[in-house]
């Protein structure tokens, strides 16, 4: 049996300033911060701050801690890897990380 | 009692205090500052009410007049009795009034409590203008005092003193003179040598006449001429006087009776009566720990002083006058410097007695703890003018006392080091060391990097630099842009201490709006939605309101809004309304309905200008003395929108009555018959402090203008989130260096912060006007990148009284 691949076109790379988030929604109440960094790179990871239960993990700070490009929570200041989702600040916390692929300057998420 | 109090943790004493004055313990030491304020309250101690405190009753205006020490009973001059089990007797002294035919003439007065200030002031407001003098009887450190207190009220003083020099107690004749040559400059007049011969009525005024035959006109005289013990309900109980007064206590400070200690300025601890506060407090320290079970005593007092009289310094320590046998000394007398400073050694020059520092006394807290151990070095060195080798830290042996406001000795520091004290905040919570003056934190610095404590001053992984330099950088080169900046002075790519730091210096040096451009992208949360997250993720709005003043009918606007969208609506405790839950698609609607009625952003999401709070005034208030609600206004105007490295806060009250709390904020005004009084680093929050006085009595030009200069000046020079307070006691000479650069100049720089203040009022413009404007900031306030008109599914309220507040959220962590 193969997997099903489920890709969710959300936005363009245009519509994401650099250095900065956005949310969007997945099927099923499912919320992913989408991130564009200097480097023009993508990454998407849970919207869901874990620590305050809050969507608001597109609302923080991109930036990098020791070379690592995460993004602070804006709630309470945590950072997310963007890469892993770890949390620097508390290694047993981790947000969920989406695939993101690239097509035509569309921005695709899939499941995780 | 605070100490008894401090120690005395399970409650095993009951405490009650008999005082003959009826205001709470004050601040006796600072009397003279008294004639700043006017304001008794600022002298009062902290604590000194014992608000709240079961075991602690304070009888004011109720001496006691008899002690039955039989019986163990005090009878109180309201015609009470209280038994006691033990009695401390701290009746203090009173001033000494040499008997001069005249001395009781109206228009004399001594110079010990605030009434005595009070009736200073009444006579010299008498005094007709323009050749108003007054005559001090005593050169000593309270004479000098009161003629600081007099010139402060704006009368010309004499100072009469017996012994040949100014201070005869504390300093020689060398370090005398060149203290009169420096008072003298501030039209101070000193006679010394001589004394008071008579004081006579002279049509209205008072004439003195002094021994060398000098005859002075003066509306006033006030004798400082030393205090006596208050023994006298001792005397007349049967306790054991000194030979020259006192009541007569041991090392233990128990009287002749073992139920009664006597402590303070009232004992004679083994023939020697203490007029300095500091043996006083050491007095009490020993009472509170044996009535405990304590075994502690008093040795000796320590006499040196380091103060600053009519702003001049002078430090006196250990043996100043060179008695011990044999003892050498070792003088510096710059007179074009006006410093003198001299310090007595013993016969083999290797170690410190003593010494005198007038003019200069920086040198005083590394000297004083050397006092009976070998020096360092040549004495001569130590204190030349330059060129000389500076006495480190590293000198003091370890029981040195580093703090003596608070007896903390170098070793206790070093052992607060060695537990994990990384910087003088924490040693100041862990030691208490640098929480009374002040004096000795730049020698904590100095403990800190002996001990390899590095004090880091970098801003974040990214930036080495601490903020104000990089505020330096900034401004100077005119770089506009975050990634300008990192790549030419910083390393990677920033991170959520360094983007929204940046964000506030390019905002403060007017970059336009905060969400043009990169701007944006290094905006908190707050400023980039121009609005304050709340715990489930929606925002709360909080328009302007400048001075809390409102027409009902943009009360009937805030209220329409809130009811079209559903809001939590409260009132601030800075005068205005706060609107909650809004989300982030809302908050253009909300603002543009906001805009259409005329409000502006209030800033409540910005590190900037909050609010300038108001009382109602003089326009309605029968004790206002001016219009605060028309300055506090002006202000929130002049200064909104100012971004600054943490929010800032004002107040105006109409009168002293203060009910607009203004002491309590950032910069706070003070109405006064005759214009303004200025405090500020005051603050509410997690650590409460009083703001200070800055400047008082001004004109609104003036006071614009100073205050212009001290937010331009905290906006450059202060850490990242460091509040006025903190930025203030951080200053190298705090809130004097302060003085010296936005109102005397002294760096020259006020010119630059006016024209940078200027340019601020200017270029001011709404910025939430400006999102409104602006289609592609306004794209930016859309729940979901691809679903922009669908609500967050996370958000919900739920009802109380009557209102919407946010339902819990499922939290994955707990914390």
């Amino acid at each position: 049996m193969t997997a099903l691949e489920v890709w969710t076109p959300v936005c363009t790379v245009a519509d994401l300033i650099p250095n900065r988030g956005a949310a969007a929604l997945l099927d099923g109440d499912e919320q992913v911060a989408i991130f564009r960094t200097s480097e023009d790179e993508i990454h998407a990871i849970s919207n869901v701050d874990p620590f305050s239960g809050a969507a608001v993990l597109s609302r923080g700070i991109v930036g990098d801690l020791g070379g690592v490009p995460v993004v602070a929570s804006p709630m309470h200041k945590q950072h997310f890897d963007l890469l892993t989702g770890a949390c620097v600040d508390d290694p047993t916390v981790t947000v969920t990380v989406y695939p993101v692929r690239v097509e035509d300057g569309t921005i695709l998420v899939g499941r995780p | 009692m605070e100490a008894l109090r401090d120690k005395d943790v399970i409650g095993e004493w009951r405490i009650e205090v008999f005082a003959e004055e009826s205001r709470p313990a004050y601040d006796r030491v600072a009397l003279t500052s008294y004639v700043d304020t006017w304001d008794p309250m600022a002298l009062q101690l902290d604590g000194a009410t014992y608000e709240g405190d079961d075991l602690v009753t304070l009888h004011l205006g109720d001496p006691v007049v008899a002690i039955d020490r039989t019986a163990r009973k005090v009878h109180t001059g309201s015609g009470s009795t209280v038994e006691y089990d033990a009695l401390v007797l701290a009746t203090g002294s009173y001033p000494f009034v040499p008997p001069v035919p005249g001395h009781d003439l109206p228009g004399c007065h001594v110079y010990r409590t605030i009434e005595d200030l009070d009736a200073i002031r009444a006579d010299a407001e008498k005094a007709v203008r323009g050749r108003r003098s007054a005559l001090v009887v005593g050169g000593g450190l309270l004479g000098l005092e009161a003629a600081k207190a007099l010139r402060d009220m704006g009368l010309s003083p004499h100072v009469v003193e017996l012994a040949p020099r100014l201070m005869p107690l504390q300093v020689d004749d060398g370090g005398g003179g060149l203290l009169r040559q420096l008072i003298e400059k501030l039209d101070v007049t000193v006679h010394p040598g001589t004394g008071t011969q008579s004081i006579e009525s002279d049509r209205g005024r008072l004439l003195a006449k002094l021994g060398n035959g000098t005859e002075l006109d003066v509306d006033l005289v006030v004798f400082s001429a030393g205090v006596r013990p208050r023994d006298q309900l001792a005397r007349e109980s049967g306790l054991a006087v000194g030979e020259r007064g006192g009541i007569a206590v041991g090392p233990d400070c128990l009287t002749s009776d073992p139920d009664i200690y006597a402590i303070g300025e009232c004992a004679c601890v083994n023939g020697m009566v203490y007029g300095l506060v500091a043996p006083g407090n050491a007095m009490a320290e020993v009472v509170a720990d044996r009535l405990l079970g304590g075994q502690s005593t008093f040795e000796s007092g320590d006499l040196s002083t380091k103060l600053k009289l009519l702003g001049v310094d002078v430090a006196s320590f250990g043996d100043a006058h060179a008695k011990t046998e044999g003892a050498l000394e070792v003088v510096f007398n710059d007179a074009v410097a006006g410093t003198y400073k001299k310090l007595v050694v013993s016969d083999d020059a290797k170690t410190l007695l003593g010494g005198v520092l007038v003019g200069d006394a920086a040198q005083y807290p590394l000297l004083r703890p050397l006092v009976g151990r070998d020096l360092p070095g040549d004495p001569a060195a130590m204190i030349a003018p330059s060129g000389g080798v500076a006495v480190g830290v590293g000198a003091l042996p370890d029981e040195a006392q580093v703090c003596s406001c608070n007896a903390v000795t170098k070793g206790a520091i070093n052992g607060a080091i060695t537990e994990g004290c990384t910087d003088v905040a924490s040693l100041k919570t862990c030691t208490k060391a640098g929480t009374t003056c002040g004096s000795c934190i730049p020698m904590l610095k100095q403990l800190l990097s002996a001990a390899g404590v590095e004090q880091s001053n970098a801003l974040c992984e990214h930036f080495p630099q601490k903020r104000s330099d990089l505020f330096e950088i900034v401004r100077s080169t005119g770089i506009h842009t975050f990634s300008e900046l990192i790549s030419r002075y910083g390393t990677g790519r920033g991170c959520d201490i360094c983007k929204p730091a940046v964000a506030s210096m390019l905002a403060s040096l007017g970059n336009g709006h905060i969400l043009e451009g990169e701007q944006a992208t290094l905006q908190d949360t707050n400023d980039h939605f121009l609005a304050n997250m709340q715990r489930n993720g929606t925002y709360s709005v909080v328009p302007r309101i400048p001075g809390g003043e409102i027409t009902p009918e943009k009360l009937i606007v805030i209220g329409r809004v809130a009811q079209d969208f559903g809001l939590y609506t409260k009132i601030t405790g800075g005068q205005r309304i706060d609107l909650f839950g809004a989300t982030v698609d809302q908050l253009p609607l909300i603002w543009k309905r906001l805009v259409d009625a005329g409000f502006e952003s209030g800033h409540a999401y910005g590190k900037a200008l909050r609010t300038v709070k108001s009382c109602v005034g003089d326009t309605w208030c029968r004790y206002g003395v001016q219009d605060s609600v028309r300055l506090a206004i002006e202000l929130e105007l002049r200064y909104r929108g100012l971004r600054a490295p943490h929010k800032l806060k004002s107040a105006v009250s109409g009168c002293a009555r203060e009910c607009a709390e203004a002491r309590s904020k950032d910069f706070g005004v003070i109405a006064t018959e005759h214009g303004w009084n200025l405090y500020v680093g005051g603050n509410g929050g997690f650590k409460p402090r009083h703001a200070d006085l800055f400047v008082s009595d001004v004109d609104t030009e003036t006071l614009f203008r100073v205050i212009d200069r001290f937010l331009m000046f905290y906006v450059r020079t202060a850490d990242r989130l460091q509040r006025t307070a903190a930025w203030i006691e951080s200053l190298d000479g705090g809130i004097e260096h302060l003085r010296e650069v936005i109102v005397d100049d002294k760096l020259g720089i006020c010119e630059d912060l006016d024209a940078a203040m200027a340019k601020h009022v200017e270029s001011y413009s709404d910025e939430w006007a400006g999102v409104l404007n602006d289609p592609a900031k306004l794209a930016r306030f859309r729940s979901f990148v691809n679903a922009p008109g669908t609500p967050d599914p996370t958000i919900s309220f739920r009802e109380e009284r009557g209102q919407p507040v946010p339902l819990g959220m499922p939290v994955a962590v707990s914390r």
